[in-house]
């Protein structure tokens, strides 16, 4: 077990070199000269012009600068950006924000998502089934930022329970409301796979096995066919999380929230290749982590998966 | 503040599990920090909208408006900008020529910084000095270029402590600065940010120093919250023209203009000076008397660059015409920007003292007409046949996809020609085609002074001097005659001398049509029902100091 995580934690680090050279190649190629978005419709000197790119490296062939960026990662050193603020403090700053928003996403769609499912599972057919099924379709079919606007003109501007603004103070209440936004598309997801896993193991020998044991009716629910079914639900929402934090670019913006989406948005507007590479990496590395941690649990819930050396 | 108790309340009734598991995570974080006291200033603090400055508030490295607008209120210059754009001393008792070159200025007495250390002339000259020595990188560094010595000082390998001899401080009230050439606008520069006085302390670290600036004007910075908030307070050391009638401003980060435009209808912000796309339309219906929308200073146009041969000689010139003349400016400022632009009549901006004129000669061409267009395009393919299809490039990042659209749809049915709108994904992408002068076919600019003065919307755009790459004449425009008519405005007596010289040299434009003048956009915003005594400045932004709530 301990070597398995060790082998899958070694094999982050081609993918870090990777995943960061790719990107920041894609930066290099996207979005034009950076000095030249920085001065804008102004005029600027060559003088300055040089300075400027002696000063962020510019003036470097992109290999070279993706060498000396790896170079200074590697002292934890992730440069300054082009506002003049440690690159490594700009992030610092917008990921707990991020994170506290992935997570309430993540427990929206969990929690609702998964008892939902399981009522909806067990009463295959019957009306509360129809109505959980019609919701979620709803939910999926309606885009991301209506849900988030709606939501914050109603809440918010006319009822005026809900901050407007977020990004003023990100706290875990403030964050309720962008939260479920987010979370809603995914919750409608667990739900469907839950509801679809649940109603075929409820016909499943060992279910029956169960009941006929006179097991209890929850006991026979929680220990015998939740967890069983549990399997591609977790799947899910272990990729969600990866895709929560970087896709929560639509919500961030709706609700002015500093997260990682809108440093991403910003920077890729300004051409800011280390502060680019390093915010998609961090991504990359949740996204295998909680890969990991998914696959982790497997063993948790099927005991027939084992990990050997 | 009200707001994040209420917020609270939500967050416990909502949800009975998530709420229970998350309440118990909840740090400290509550609530917004609401008004700092301090200061000399009455009633409460405002607040505002703005986006985090792109750099450290530093004046000379400040170009943007989010930046921008915290550097002009916690600085002051030798002068100001009231509301219609004429400059009036704020720091200087006179600024006084007998040439206009040689001018000698003398500040008031007993100035200090927000520290209380002392402002004297030597504090301009300190600032200017670094300001435009090329080796301290300050984007700012360009507004220097009038100064006798700015051409050493933008050498590439310029010595760190070198100065612009055009410099020199008489004694701690008077100091002189020579001009490379007579310029009568130049008192009219003097409000812009790159020209305000530093603290000695600056030099020492500037990045640290941009960080909570030590300053000299209305307001001064309590706090900066990166991505979230600045605040200001009054500065108790500024008594000057702009001193504040407010407790302070604070000035919130906006990523999203829906966001602020809903904070603005919820009164959770005072004044905005931006209306997202999606409301311009019932902005004025929605706000009422508390909704501006007011003429602004930006100008905007296409260029259809000299060096591409479908606009050069006899038929280009012809061609030129036949574009401007295609072009439903009227139809496109009411129903795609909903009066939120004016159609334009010239090219400087109507806030500008001689700007958005009538009266020049030639102005006919700005004027939708579809026969004569399709006449004047039928002579121009006589003499030589259009290499087309036309494109009109324009950068995606910015909200300029729908009104490209709509000139290029207008082109295409009054010509019956081929228009294509061509976006660049990124601004800077555009940028670099058109400075390696790559860029064929027309793009669109648009320019926003950096001072209120028509040369700074004529000079820099169609001066010789600014083509070649050395400007920001991107389209090559080269006329000996609108040159001397530039110069012999800026050695004019009188203001009035020099816009009426500068009318003539737009005729000139008018005729060539180095770019086709498209709007000018408005400055619109609005306030909430909090505050009273809001006046927007010449540049859009909004005159904090006198807001009162």
């Amino acid at each position: 077990m301990i070597w398995y995580i060790v082998r899958r934690l070694l094999q982050m680090i081609p993918v870090f070199l990777g995943a960061t050279l790719i990107v920041y190649l894609l930066a290099f190629a996207a979005s034009g000269d950076p000095i030249l978005t920085l001065a804008g419709d102004k005029p600027i000197s060559p003088a300055v012009e040089q300075q400027l790119r002696a000063q962020y490296n510019l003036d470097k062939p992109v290999i070279i600068q993706w060498l000396i960026y790896l170079g200074n990662v590697v002292r934890l050193d992730f440069g300054v950006g082009f506002n003049g603020r440690p690159i490594a403090d700009q992030i610092a700053a917008a990921f707990p924000v991020t994170i506290r928003l992935a997570i309430i996403a993540v427990i929206v769609e969990t929690v609702f998502g998964v008892i939902a499912g399981v009522i909806s599972g067990l009463r295959k057919g019957k009306l509360i089934d129809t109505t959980l099924l019609i919701l979620s379709l709803l939910v999926i079919a309606v885009p991301t930022f209506v849900l988030g606007f709606v939501a914050q003109f109603i809440l918010g501007v006319k009822l005026g329970i809900a901050p407007i603004n977020v990004g003023r103070d990100p706290s875990w209440q403030n964050l309720l409301v962008p939260g479920f936004v987010l979370g809603a598309v995914s919750f409608a997801y667990v739900l469907r796979l839950t509801r679809t896993s649940i109603a075929e193991t409820v016909g499943a020998d060992h279910v029956r096995t169960a009941t006929a044991k006179g097991l209890s009716r929850g006991g026979v629910v929680t220990k015998h066919i939740l967890r069983n079914s549990l399997i591609p639900v977790v799947t899910f929402i272990g990729a969600d999380l990866g895709a929560l934090m970087g896709g929560a670019i639509v919500t961030e913006s709706i609700f002015n929230i500093p997260g990682v989406g809108t440093l991403l948005f910003r920077s890729i507007n300004a051409g800011e290749a280390p502060m680019i590479v390093s915010l998609v990496t961090l991504l990359v590395i949740i996204f295998l982590l909680s890969n990991l941690i998914v696959d982790l649990l497997y063993a948790v819930l099927d005991p027939r998966i084992r990990y050997a050396k | 503040m009200a707001l994040s108790r209420r917020s609270m309340m939500l967050g416990t009734a909502a949800t009975g599990v998530a709420a229970a598991t998350l309440a118990a995570c909840t740090g400290g974080s509550s609530g917004g920090s609401g008004g700092s006291d301090g200061g000399s200033g009455s009633g409460e603090m405002i607040f505002a909208n703005t986006t985090e400055p792109e750099n450290p508030l530093v004046p000379t490295n400040t170009g943007e408006v989010g930046g921008g607008r915290v550097v002009t209120s916690i600085f002051a210059g030798l002068v100001y900008y009231t509301a219609d754009g004429k400059a009036e001393n704020d720091l200087a008792e006179s600024i006084e020529s007998d040439d206009n070159q040689h001018w000698t200025i003398k500040i008031k007495s007993g100035l200090k910084f927000s520290d209380d250390s002392d402002l004297t002339a030597q504090s301009f000259v300190d600032a200017w000095n670094f300001g435009a020595n090329a080796a301290n990188a300050q984007l700012g560094q360009y507004f220097f270029e009038p100064i006798e010595g700015y051409a050493d000082l933008s050498k590439e390998d310029v010595a760190a402590d070198a100065k612009l001899p055009g410099l020199e401080v008489v004694d701690d009230t008077t100091f002189t600065v020579q001009l490379v050439s007579a310029q009568s606008d130049f008192p009219n520069r003097l409000g812009y940010s790159a020209y305000m006085p530093l603290p000695a302390s600056a030099f020492d670290d500037i990045e640290a120093f941009g960080e909570k600036p030590v300053s000299n004007g209305p307001y001064m910075v309590d706090s900066w919250t990166h991505d979230k908030e600045i605040v200001l307070v009054p500065n108790p050391n500024y008594d000057g023209p702009r001193k504040a009638k407010n407790s302070g401003i604070t000035f919130v980060v906006y990523d999203s203009d829906e966001t602020m435009y809903n904070d603005l209808l919820a009164d959770n912000v005072d004044v905005i000076d931006q209306i997202p796309t999606s409301q311009l339309q019932n902005f004025e219906s929605d706000l009422g008397d508390r909704a501006v929308n007011d003429p602004g200073a930006v100008f905007q146009s296409f260029t259809l660059p000299g060096y591409d041969s479908n606009f050069e000689g006899e038929a280009g010139a012809l061609r030129r015409e036949a574009i401007s003349r295609a072009i439903d400016r009227k139809s496109i400022c009411d129903s795609l920007f909903f009066g939120t632009r004016t159609p334009a009549t010239d090219f400087v901006a109507p806030v500008i003292p001689g700007g958005g004129a009538t009266d020049i000669e030639g102005a006919d061409v700005l004027e939708f007409d579809e026969a004569k267009a399709k006449d004047l395009w039928a002579q121009a393919e006589a003499k030589s046949p259009f290499k087309g299809p036309l494109t009109l490039a324009y950068n995606a990042d910015g909200p300029h996809a729908d009104w490209v659209e709509a000139v290029c749809n207008s082109l295409k049915n009054t010509l019956g020609i081929e228009a294509n709108p061509t976006p660049f994904p990124a601004f800077g992408e555009m940028r670099e085609q058109i400075r390696a002068r790559k860029l064929m076919g027309t793009w669109r600019s648009g320019w926003q002074a950096d001072y209120p003065s028509m040369y700074n919307f004529l000079g820099p755009l169609y001066g010789s001097g600014a083509a070649d790459g050395n400007g920001s004449n991107d389209g090559d425009y080269k006329n000996p005659e609108f040159d001397q008519l530039l110069s012999d405005g800026l050695a004019a007596e009188s203001e009035d001398e020099a816009i009426k010289i500068w009318k003539q040299a737009e005729a000139l434009i008018m005729r060539d049509l180095p770019v086709v003048p498209l709007w000018y956009q408005n400055t619109f915003g609005g306030y909430s029902s909090l505050v009273s005594n809001v006046e927007y400045g010449w540049d859009t932004v909004p005159l904090y100091y006198e807001i009162t709530k």
